[in-house]
């Protein structure tokens, strides 16, 4: 056997047969992947509580909007105390051709939003009593293929966010326990060159993470979460795996600077963990406020994140390929160079 | 292998403050001396690990500062700690060595039976004893069949049977023709294995011979100890040979400089009950060389 695929091999062995990397490589990521996954599979179709008494077109017209869920009351002095005492956002009763709505301003956006809904309706129905033809058409349907449900953001966020986890901590890792172990020190006097060390520890960061992504993946394809795949998915590969290279890079650089294992430990999540809030691991970067966007630009898990949630399930071409890659390729160039700069081969 | 006058200091502490020193192929040659003499510096500078200040060293009749790939296959090296693969099994670390040298996995085998470690091929490096495990590494470090073996302390904190073990590890390693450079703190041990000791201390070499002729060289009396009351002191005063005569709880002993009068004596007389004959060992060399008792 070459040196190279012995390396690997052991590397391997190493990494299969310790039970809390397999955990925190495999489980940890899939219980944040099946927790939001659950969490936000019904996101956006929770409905807002609406009191009703009596009946009529406005009130049959507000339930066929399906925005309400509705609280029937008999008298309308019962519901307007439960929307005084904070029960209920707002009742509405119907009675002959007088509508009446008292709603709670303590949440100003709830009650704007029925406001808006209540009169929108009432509107409907007026312009509908006239008998004429309405003036004004709008025409709107919403923009996102209709399987854009959150577990097609949440996976690939989760699956390069687990990831890049696992090829900073396994380089970091490796780097610092075969230093201390005098490893390092003992592969030196042997006629092995030090690139020869580290393809293979690549290769196997990289063999770990498209298992890794195969889980994920597969999971959330689960009818239960209902991931669905664009068709061009395959070119999410390149960033995958330039993602890889790049936080490989972090954890060489994290793995030359500290001493023990302790320590690149406490370093590599103080480098992961920002990344993963600040990056839309766990919930959209769009949704966040701007000066977090324009932070999230620096990280290169954000870019991982855009390259490859673009071609998994936004079904983008090729030329979105270029931004991601060529971040990711300067970021593996500048930390690669600095790390094999202040590399060790033991402790001084 | 030829160490000509190598210097190595960390800031003000001279560790190694001009060694010179040269092995003849086939020897076993061991570094003695107490933690912080300067052996593993010394072994590292050989070894080509470290770059000595000044000096030169010269293995197999190449230098080996900087790294050269084409000596590295001829040297074998047990690092002080034992420094093994994660979680792989005792024959797992000796197929990786093996495989960083090109050796074959068959090769790993052999070396497993040398150390006496078949029956833990499949145990992993954490599961072994500190005795195995020494002798793992040792065994890691000919396991591409190298010319020249480094030992760093292959038998420190090991108990007195694991000790012993190793021993004749050792011994059969030098049957094979190998040259053999190693330290210890166990100036007994030495004494026992050693073609050629040197002594150091402070980072200097004290003295370097065969461990006869150090012994011999000092010149220390033996001493003859038997049991008390076997005679009396003025009895064993009168003694051919005797030099002094000293008597405690349980042992009356003889210092002489003619063994052979006074043992041929005591014999005559057939007072030998709990005889016991002590000659000078290395620790007394240590201490006549440093005037400090011996401590590892």
């Amino acid at each position: 056997m070459t040196a190279f695929k012995s390396l690997a091999l052991a590397m391997f062995k190493g990494f299969y047969r310790d039970k809390a990397t397999l955990f925190f490589t495999f489980v940890f990521p899939l219980m944040f992947l099946v927790v939001f996954g659950l969490l936000f599979r019904d996101a956006g179709t929770e409905k807002i509580d609406l009191g009703v008494v009596g009946n009529g077109p406005v009130i049959t017209g507000l339930e066929r909007t399906g925005a309400f869920e509705f609280e029937r009351h008999d008298s309308l002095e019962d519901a307007v105390r439960k929307v005084r005492d904070g029960d209920l956002p707002a009742v509405v009763a119907e009675d002959g051709d007088a509508i009446v709505y008292r709603f709670a301003r303590s949440d100003q956006i709830q009650a704007g939003t029925i406001t808006g809904i209540v009169q929108g309706v009432v509107s409907q129905m007026n312009q509908q009593a006239t008998g004429e033809a309405p003036k004004f058409r709008v025409d709107g349907s919403n923009v996102e293929d209709s399987s854009l449900k959150p577990i097609q953001y949440i996976t690939p966020g989760i699956m390069s966010w687990g990831v890049a986890v696992t090829a900073v901590f396994g380089a970091a890792l490796t780097l610092v326990s075969w230093r201390k172990k005098q490893v390092l020190r003992r592969i030196r006097l042997a006629p092995v060159h030090a690139s020869t060390v580290l393809t293979s520890r690549v290769v196997v960061t990289i063999g770990v993470a498209i298992v890794q992504a195969l889980i994920f993946l597969g999971i959330g394809s689960l009818p239960l979460f209902g991931l669905q795949l664009t068709g061009t998915w395959a070119l999410a590969i390149p960033v995958f795996l330039l993602g890889i290279l790049a936080f490989f890079a972090i954890g060489m650089l994290v793995g030359a600077f500290c001493k023990t294992e302790e320590a690149a430990t406490g370093a590599a999540n103080i480098v992961v963990l920002p990344m993963a809030f600040l990056s839309g691991t766990f919930f959209p970067i769009d949704q966040s406020p701007p000066w977090m966007q324009t932070l999230s630009q620096v990280f290169p898990l954000r870019h991982m994140n855009d390259g490859i949630m673009d071609f998994l399930v936004r079904g983008q071409g090729p030329s979105a390929l270029v931004v991601p890659c060529l971040v990711l390729s300067a970021f593996i160039l500048v930390v690669g160079a600095i790390a094999a700069k202040v590399f060790q081969w033991e402790d001084s | 292998m030829v160490v000509e006058d190598i210097h190595k200091a960390y800031g003000d502490l001279k560790a190694v403050d001009g060694v010179s020193l040269s092995v003849a192929e086939g020897e076993f040659f061991g570094i003695l001396g107490p933690n912080g003499a300067g052996k593993t510096t010394t072994l590292e500078i050989i070894e080509g690990l470290r770059e000595p200040d000044s000096g030169t060293v010269q293995l197999l009749g190449e230098s080996q500062w900087p790294r050269r790939v084409a000596l590295l296959p001829r040297i074998g090296v047990q690092l002080q700690a034992s420094s093994f693969f994660e979680k792989l099994t005792a024959r797992e670390q000796l197929e990786t060595f093996a495989s960083l040298y090109g050796v074959g996995a068959a090769r790993a085998h052999d070396m497993l039976e040398l150390v006496g470690l078949k029956d833990k091929a499949d145990t992993r490096e954490d599961k072994l004893s500190g005795g195995q495990r020494q002798r793992l590494s040792i065994a890691c470090a000919l396991v591409h069949d190298p010319d020249v073996v480094f030992l760093d302390e292959p038998t420190a904190a090991l108990d007195p049977q694991a000790r012993r073990n190793l021993w004749d590890v050792l011994r059969a390693i030098q049957e094979r023709g190998k040259t053999i450079m190693y330290t210890t703190h166990y100036l007994d041990e030495a004494e026992i294995l050693c073609d050629r000791v040197a002594i150091m201390d402070e980072g200097r070499i004290l003295a370097m011979d065969t461990p006869t002729s150090l012994v011999r060289g000092l010149d220390a009396p033996t001493r003859v100890i038997l049991e008390r009351g076997v005679m009396s002191t003025s009895d064993a005063n009168v003694l051919p040979g005797a030099d002094d005569v000293n008597e405690d709880d349980a042992s009356l002993t003889i210092t002489t400089r003619k063994p052979a009068d006074l043992l041929g004596a005591l014999a005559e007389r057939g007072s030998l009950a709990g005889l016991q004959v002590r000659t000078a060992t290395l620790e007394d060399v240590f201490l006549d060389l440093t005037g400090r008792e011996y401590r590892a």
